[in-house]
């Protein structure tokens, strides 16, 4: 069980510190550091038999009959991720403790920060690449959430944006890709996929799945050309910066990398696309970095670079690259996180981080500076420190490959121009900053930090020399076991060690140290030339690319979408149309075999009805009262229909809701125009007349067609077992409330939403009152006619006893929730229309939303009742009790369901009527009481 | 008899459908009020015309298909639901946009404007 509970107490840690909004400072960055630290004991009681090279799985089962599992997995690989993740983690925690002002809610950013955390891990250790995915996007929104911190400012709106439009862009990418790989192998178990080299890369989609895939690793990893947005992400916090940068969000994409090698990797297109991509991003990150004159800015590019650095030793064509390519991630993410918070520290104390005013920290905050000073050199590659020894087996194995044929000795050339860049800009952060004579205009006197903003770099600083003095001491075993999952099996002999004798890579070492301190103290020839250089705004670029698109979408979608309802109806109805109506031409005959029976008179004449109802409708419907008439007579006669074929239910349903249906109507068009203008052009009433025959003449055909064929039908079942498994006869009431029950219950809360929204939409309703007809006569005087009101209230017991009579019959005999709730409310309308509504406010203080809610409640806890007795959700319970002077009686908890149903429908019902009649009632709205 | 249902269905699908086609929002909700009569005894008749068959159970051997009609009856209240809310949106979207023109956005001069001086405006 241990597996799903790293990813689920950092959700829980995410959960819990957004509510520490009221406790202190310390106690809410201890509450939160609390679960990421319990996080990693697990994951480091775990580690010994991952270092083994045991692969520890858990998988739960979720749809099995999809094959869909949620499915974690914990390699080498993942394990060396999680320990960043969580460690990083916890040390950006504490640092964020006193880097945040007091002005800055401290539970927003540390629950965005966990919930980010949650997703990384999610990414490193799903089993299955969908889930991959999910978490995958989870980390675009979550760093989405984090850059846009510091909302109130215009760049991190911007950052944000620019970020999810570049990440999400590529998530999509990835999610092509990743569908296609599940294609090729025919699972989304990232086991077998892994499994699978063969298949995958003798596939005919390779190359397009290996690119799509790429996409989404080189935008989430800022390789050239999509780097751009990690700059523009700097606008976010410090913290935030440290952790995304360093050890996570953009190590997202190569882990990606390296999480695919052994599937995808091996082939051509996989080294070119890989190693020039990485070898474009290390130059260009290298050379930018060294014209920032923003701390950050620099620290960015040179992410991006070293970024470009492990994406180039990932497509190398030697196997111990890969070994290069996971030790340079740890380094990486150690000397990266120390020099962010330095950068941090810095601007706490100073208020810039412009390098132009920051000199000579050195007197102000030597401790600080010592301990910038080794990062920088970690990141620079000075001997003694991890940067030295990654860089030293990156030149190595750049000396080893073949990928450009004869050509490839221009690959270790450009990484040692690369190294001496990244010597020259380390050297810049070291000197420029700390030494270089006196500081100009800072904001603030600078100042060693609080001690505790410290503790975080030195336990990093002291990783960077540990690790650069006794390599073997710590990172042996991870190292060992990361390349075993990335390169898949054997993993050739490597010795990590500060010294290997005089040989090419230290050579080269050599020439990049002194290349990048010459660069740096001739650096103004080449900030001479470099300005002189045609400049190019990568974000002026996005904007308007971005504005472009979206100009282009609006004015389709104008186009297509013309506010023209009818437009859109036609559309549907031409496709309804083509796709109902194609078939039919196809078939042989319209007739079935079933024998026809003759019209009678009765039906003759209920049929002439209904058609001369639904026709005038039409021909009326310019005056709206006339047409409303016209319509209630067919729904008269549908429900006569319904009585005639055999379905009483059916037409005491239709009668009851016709009744509430055309009062609704009536009410309605009280707000309405009392006439519709003639506007249509009588081409558009030629066209529509058309459409509207064609459609009702394949309408009936298909209706003929099916009523004419024999009914093969699975009611024999229902009507099998009705009596005897739901205790009821009346069959169709025993399917509403037994067979699907679960159908109804869905329904009734339709009929809720509805309601409720309803109400919602009469809120602050801007009315348009007329206080005469449409012909200019005055509304009657007398609202409220004396005789229909007092006959409607000695009607009002009448009506609910039968309501009462027909809810309880309704297992066995027509009737039932439905129904009688229907009857309820006609009653309880009666009184509206014969009172007013204040009247029956003042009587009948009901709240008819609380109605509908104990309605639903009720229902769905009849449901789980029978979780209670060991039995699934909804089943039913019967049985015959003998009472005194009743008799025999039998009583079931589908009654009580039904007891559901019937709140529900009385609720819903009265509150639409009550809510729309009360605006007739010219009171305030505190009266108003629905 | 078939026959007569299915051209029953038919007539109320064309009017409905003409309704819906109309420019204004109170045609519209009788055409949907008209359709959804149409669907209904559509849905009705896929457990074929039964006459005089038994719906409850008894001593009959001949029952009228039950499944159909209690999907119709659930479709029956939802319809009404949905109806009701169609209803109130029309009356909201007169309210908030002074017409109950739904045929694009060229407000045409028949436009209830000019019989502002029958309202008494805002309530």
């Amino acid at each position: 069980m241990t597996l799903l509970w790293i990813p689920l107490l950092s959700l829980l840690g995410s959960i819990i510190s957004s509510m520490t909004g009221k406790l202190t400072r310390n106690q809410s960055t201890g509450l939160t550091m609390l679960m990421p630290i319990i996080a990693l004991l697990m994951t480091i009681s775990l580690a010994p038999a991952v270092f083994s090279g045991e692969v520890i799985r858990q998988t739960i089962s979720w749809i099995p009959l999809l094959g869909i599992d949620i499915a974690f997995r914990l390699d080498g690989l993942a394990l060396l991720f999680v320990f960043m993740i969580l460690g990083i983690g916890i040390l950006v925690i504490f640092y964020a403790r006193y880097y945040l002002s007091s002005k800055d809610s401290m539970p927003k950013l540390y629950s965005y920060l966990m919930l980010f955390m949650t997703a990384m891990l999610g990414i490193v250790m799903s089993n299955n690449i969908i889930q991959l995915w999910f978490f995958w996007e989870l980390t675009s929104i979550s760093s989405f959430l984090l850059i846009s911190y510091w909302w109130h400012k215009a760049e991190a709106r911007k950052g944000a944006i620019m970020a999810l439009t570049i990440t999400g862009g590529g998530g999509l990418a990835l999610l092509a890709g990743l569908l296609l790989l599940g294609n090729i192998v025919g699972s989304y178990n990232l086991d077998i996929i892994l499994a699978s080299r063969e298949i995958i890369q003798s596939h005919a989609w390779y190359e397009v799945t290996l690119i799509l895939i790429l996409l989404g690793a080189f935008t989430k990893s800022a390789q050239f050309p999509f780097h751009f947005w990690l700059p523009h992400a700097m606008a976010a916090p410090t913290p935030v910066s440290a952790y995304l940068h360093s050890a996570t969000m953009v190590k997202a994409g190569i882990f990606l990398l390296a999480r695919f090698y052994p599937a995808l990797a091996g082939t051509e297109l996989w080294f070119i696309l890989v190693s020039l991509t990485g070898l474009t991003t290390l130059l260009f990150g290298a050379y930018i970095a060294l014209f920032k004159h923003d701390l950050k800015g620099l620290l960015a590019y040179s992410t991006i670079s070293h970024l470009g650095l492990i994406t180039l030793l990932l497509g190398l064509d030697t196997q111990l690259a890969a070994v290069a390519a996971i030790f340079h991630i740890i380094n990486h993410a150690t000397f990266k996180a120390s020099l962010f918070m330095a950068t941090g520290i810095i601007d706490h104390e100073t208020g810039t981080r412009d390098m132009r005013k920051l000199n000579g920290m050195w007197r102000f905050m030597p401790y600080t500076a010592t301990l910038a000073m080794v990062a920088a050199a970690a990141m620079a590659g000075v001997p003694l420190l991890n940067g030295f020894l990654s860089k030293e087996m990156f030149f190595a194995e750049t000396l080893h490959q073949q990928l450009l044929g004869s050509m490839s000795w221009l690959i270790p050339v450009l990484a040692t121009v690369a190294g001496a860049l990244a010597v020259a800009y380390s050297a810049r952060f070291i000197h420029d900053v700390f030494f270089n004579g006196d500081p100009i205009d800072l904001p603030r006197q600078p100042s060693e930090p609080p001690r505790y903003m410290r503790v975080p770099i030195e336990i990093l600083v002291a990783l960077c020399l540990v690790v650069g003095i006794f390599p073997n001491f710590i990172v042996d075993d991870i190292l060992k076991a990361a390349s075993f999952a990335v390169i898949g099996g054997y993993v050739p002999e490597f010795k990590v060690a500060l010294w290997h004798g005089f040989n090419l890579p230290l050579l080269m070492s050599a020439i990049a140290v002194t290349g990048g301190v010459l660069l740096y103290t001739q650096r103004r020839y080449l900030y001479q030339y470099h300005a002189s250089l045609p400049s190019f705004d990568a974000k002026k670029a996005f904007d308007s690319t971005i504005y472009v698109v979206t100009k282009w979408c609006q004015r389709k979608i104008c186009a297509i979408e013309n506010g023209s309802l009818q437009r859109y109806l036609i559309l549907m109805f031409v496709v309804v149309l083509f796709f109902a109506g194609w078939p039919l031409f196809e078939m042989n005959q319209l007739g079935g075999q079933k024998q026809l029976t003759p019209i009678d008179v009765h039906n003759a004449i209920g049929a002439a009805l209904l058609m001369i109802g639904a026709i005038s409708t039409v021909i009326w419907y310019r005056t709206r009262m006339i047409s409303l008439l016209m319509i209630s007579v067919v729904g008269l006669m549908v429900s006569v229909a319904f009585t005639r074929f055999s379905a009483p239910d059916l037409a005491l349903t239709q009668l009851t809701v016709e009744v509430v249906n055309i009062v609704l109507l009536m009410l309605a068009l009280f707000f309405l125009p009392q006439r519709s203008p003639k506007e249509s052009s009588s081409i558009r009433v030629l066209r529509d007349l058309g459409i509207s025959a064609a459609l009702g003449i394949v309408v009936s055909s298909i209706c003929y067609a099916l009523i004419t064929r024999p009914l093969e039908s699975i009611s024999d079942f229902f009507l099998a077992n009705a009596k005897t498994g739901g205790g009821g006869t009346n069959v169709v009431n025993v399917i509403l409330v037994d067979f699907r029950g679960f159908d109804t219950l869905g329904e009734i809360c339709v009929l809720g939403i509805a309601a409720l929204g309803i109400s919602k939409l009469l809120v602050n309703l801007p009315l348009i009152m007329p206080s005469s007809d449409s012909e200019g006569r005055p509304w009657a005087k007398e609202r409220y006619p004396i005789l229909l009101a007092s006959i409607s209230q000695s009607l009002l017991p009448l009506a609910l006893m039968v309501s009462f009579y027909i809810f309880l019959r309704g297992h066995n005999l027509p009737g039932g929730g439905f129904i009688a709730g229907l009857v309820t409310a006609i009653a309880f309308i009666l009184q509206y229309i014969a009172h007013g509504s204040n009247w029956i406010s003042e009587r009948l203080p009901i709240n008819y939303r609380k109605i509908i809610a104990s309605g639903i409640t009720i229902a769905l806890f009849t449901g789980v009742g029978s979780w209670f007795f060991g039995r699934p959700f909804m089943t039913t319970w019967f049985d015959y009790f003998d009472i005194p002077f009743i008799g025999e009686i039998e009583l079931a908890s589908a009654l009580i369901f039904d007891v559901g149903v019937y709140f529900t429908v009385v609720g819903a019902t009265l509150m639409i009527l009550a809510s729309l009649g009360q605006l007739t009632a010219n009171t305030p709205k505190e009266e108003v009481n629905i | 008899m078939e026959l007569l249902y299915a051209s029953c269905v038919g007539i109320l699908v064309s009017c409905g459908v003409f309704l819906i086609l109309r420019s204004r929002t109170f045609p519209v909700v009788l055409g949907l009020t008209m359709l959804s009569y149409a669907v209904n005894l559509f849905l009705f008749s896929s457990g074929r015309l039964s006459l005089n068959k038994a719906a409850v159970l008894g001593n009959s051997t001949q029952y009228a298909d039950p499944l159909p009609q209690a999907l119709v009856l659930t479709a029956i209240v939802i319809g009404f639901a949905m109806t009701a809310f169609v209803v109130i949106l029309a009356i909201r979207g007169r309210a908030d946009l002074g017409s109950d023109h739904v045929d694009g956005l060229v407000l045409d001069k028949n436009s209830d404007k000019k019989n502002d001086k029958n309202k008494k405006g805002k309530v």
